[in-house]
């Protein structure tokens, strides 16, 4: 039932959305072939799907750890900004530099960067016992206008006719592509990495046990002498790391330079990815790529068939609805009771 | 008096600017107090902002926007009760997937109307009261929300101490198992709670969408939902100081506008950092003291109710 659940979900968000369609005056038959179909029929649409689920599968691989833990980070947009900031910032000051050594210092920094920025959160929960869910989230907006400010400013392109963007990265800060003529690049290759290095921790290291001891019983984690403080400390560092490196592979990948708008809520999507992967993993891995085919099945079907990009926001909000729903079908067993013998 | 010119202006904006946060804050106080945690104010806020704007331009009138606002954001809060009160699914996920899913929604819903013109809603003129110096536009020249965001926190006031109604809500949040084993519906009393609490961040939307700026563009509430979920804990959940609260956020609001009209020469993304730095540095200050935040939370807060059969 835990892993067909989401698939039930799935189920019914299609259905719903056919209605939708329906109403937006668009053949539901038409409108999912445009989603669902159309836009990974061919080679390069299927490594552009890779391309849109490598952040989404970093940064719900980041928060499964701490949702398990109950630890509710949900600023890794933020978190992926300081990514990109700090990681993209090695390039902005070294940029006249050729090195092989380049593109892995920026992916080291882009993971400290975002690890630092949730290190925030996670220093006021465990010194002040603030709630890192509010503290996460406004950190989000910090750092959007931090980025904002010093592509603005400081970081403008020299040459960029003043607009708001920084120097272009240079090969040698770039990700190489994986695959001649499309965009897959060596980002999907560390989020595979992340995704088996976290289906390790999880399951064959002491830290990964006091993660989902202290989830799922916090008493029995606190009498075995797990420290909660420690592992809210590794949750939010870890989950921040991820979606560092999520927000650096971004820049250093697709989008080639530092612009005040670096992700469309990747994120937040992340929270989408991970509950629909059910906290696992593998699990993880295959609803990246849905969502990410959301984003693509969103664009293909604005241009095909004009229908609003807004459709996709509306979509995975409602699998993470209808997922929710259907776990009471985990939690609980329903039972036909008749009236008067109920309570026995 | 010349002096001081710029005073009846700062406070007019701090107004506008805190009359959504009232809303918002005092809505989510009621839903919190039966219990329930609801993380998807901001999304209830957004819907029913580009609803009210959406009904506005439309219809053409405001009082019709106001109540779609209030009717979209209780609708929404209806789904959220479906999800944690009768299919029992945790509180704080399905907050944040009412919020994802009301961004998406309300985009949708809103994407015709991006760039559309509205007036504001009319602020009241009484004749020679409203012109009075200073107290005449603050006290006397403000649009109706305003009136009515101030009328509801001092209805709930009331209500939640004074009335018998409000004790059984009240005891619905803090021990649901005593309420049930006395009668009460656990479950029925908060679906209302939660219900008031959409409504109200529909209202507060609106409130955004009409009068604070008058038009609609994705995103617009920029926050300002989580802003009045950390209002509830600064307030120790007490409605006189969600009040004061979302006045000092207003504040606080402004103060990047009014700062650059002084000549404060920073950059506008530092001033614009303010509020949410605000939130962080105050929530640091209130939740320091454990043991305050234990005694005023309500005790059964984020708890699912599964009565025994």
């Amino acid at each position: 039932m835990v892993y067909l659940t989401p698939l039930l979900a799935l189920l019914l968000t299609v259905l719903t959305s056919t209605i939708v369609f329906s109403l937006l005056g668009v053949n539901p038959l038409e409108a999912l072939e445009n989603f669902f179909i159309k836009p990974i029929d061919n080679q390069y649409g299927a490594t552009e799907l890779l391309v849109k689920a490598t952040p989404l599968i970093l940064c719900a691989i980041g928060l499964s750890v701490g949702f398990r833990a109950n630890v509710w980070n949900i600023g890794a947009e933020g978190q992926l900004t300081m990514g990109a900031i700090i990681g993209g910032g090695v390039f902005i000051y070294l940029h006249d530099v050729e090195s092989v050594l380049l593109l892995p210092a920026m992916i080291l920094m882009g993971a400290a960067g975002g690890a630092l920025w949730a290190a925030i959160p996670a220093f006021l929960k465990t010194r002040f016992n603030a709630n890192e869910i509010l503290t996460s989230l406004m950190l989000v907006y910090v750092a959007i206008l931090v980025l904002s400010l010093l592509v603005h400013g400081p970081w403008r392109d020299p040459d960029g006719f003043n607009f708001p963007e920084s120097r272009t990265f240079s090969e040698s800060a770039t990700m190489p592509i994986l695959m001649e003529g499309t965009r897959l690049h060596f980002g999907t290759i560390i989020a595979l990495l992340a995704v088996f290095g976290t289906w390790i921790m999880l399951s064959k290291t002491l830290v990964g046990f006091q993660v989902k001891v202290i989830g799922a019983a916090p008493k029995a984690g606190s009498y075995a002498g797990f420290s909660q403080k420690k592992i809210i400390w590794f949750c939010l560092l870890f989950g921040g790391a991820m979606a560092g490196l999520a927000g650096v592979s971004e820049v250093s990948g697709p989008v080639g330079q530092l612009l005040p708008s670096i992700s469309p809520g990747y994120g937040f999507t992340a929270i989408i990815v991970a509950f629909l992967g059910r906290l696992h993993p593998v699990g993880i891995i295959f609803a990246g790529l849905l969502m990410a085919l959301t984003y693509l099945g969103g664009e293909t079907a604005q241009i095909n068939l004009g229908l609003p990009v807004a459709v996709t926001g509306v979509f995975q909000g409602m699998v993470l609805f209808y997922l929710l729903a259907c776990d009471v079908l985990v939690n609980y067993r329903f039972k036909m009771v008749r009236f008067g013998k109920a309570a026995s | 008096m010349s002096g001081m010119d710029w005073i009846v202006p700062v406070i007019l904006t701090v107004i506008t600017a805190a009359t959504p946060l009232v809303f918002a804050g005092i809505g989510e106080l009621i839903t919190e107090k039966s219990g329930v945690l609801n993380l998807g104010v901001e999304g209830m806020m957004v819907v029913g902002a580009v609803t009210a704007f959406v009904t506005a331009t439309v219809t053409g009138s405001y009082i019709l926007a106001v109540l779609a606002a209030a009717l979209s954001g209780a609708f929404m809060a209806f789904l959220f009760g479906i999800l944690t009160l009768s299919l029992m699914a945790n509180q704080v996920a399905t907050g944040l997937a009412l919020t994802l899913f009301g961004v998406g929604l309300s985009a949708l819903i809103g994407q015709d109307f991006v760039g559309v013109p509205v007036d504001a809603i009319a602020k009241l003129n009484i004749p020679g009261l409203s012109d009075l110096p200073v107290v005449g536009p603050i006290i006397f020249g403000q649009d109706p929300l305003v009136y009515l965001s101030l009328v509801i926190v001092a209805l709930v006031s009331w209500f939640l101490y004074k009335t018998k109604a409000g004790l059984i809500l009240r005891a619905v949040g803090d021990s649901h198992d005593a309420a049930h084993s006395i009668g009460y519906s656990v479950i029925g009393i908060r679906y209302l709670a939660v219900m008031f609490g959409g409504a109200m961040s529909g209202i507060g939307g609106a409130y955004l969408s009409l009068a604070y700026t008058p038009m609609w563009a994705e995103n617009m509430t920029a926050g300002r939902g989580w802003i009045a979920l950390a209002l509830i804990v600064f307030a120790t959940w007490k409605p006189g100081l969600v009040l004061i609260g979302a006045y000092m956020f207003g504040g606080i609001t402004i103060l990047q506008l009014h700062a650059q009209a002084a000549g404060l020469d920073l950059p506008s993304q530092i001033l614009s950092m303010l509020p949410y730095v605000a939130t962080v540095v105050v929530l640091v200050l209130i939740s320091k003291d454990e043991s305050r935040i234990r005694k005023h939370a309500p005790a059964c807060i984020g708890k699912i109710f599964h009565p025994a059969a």
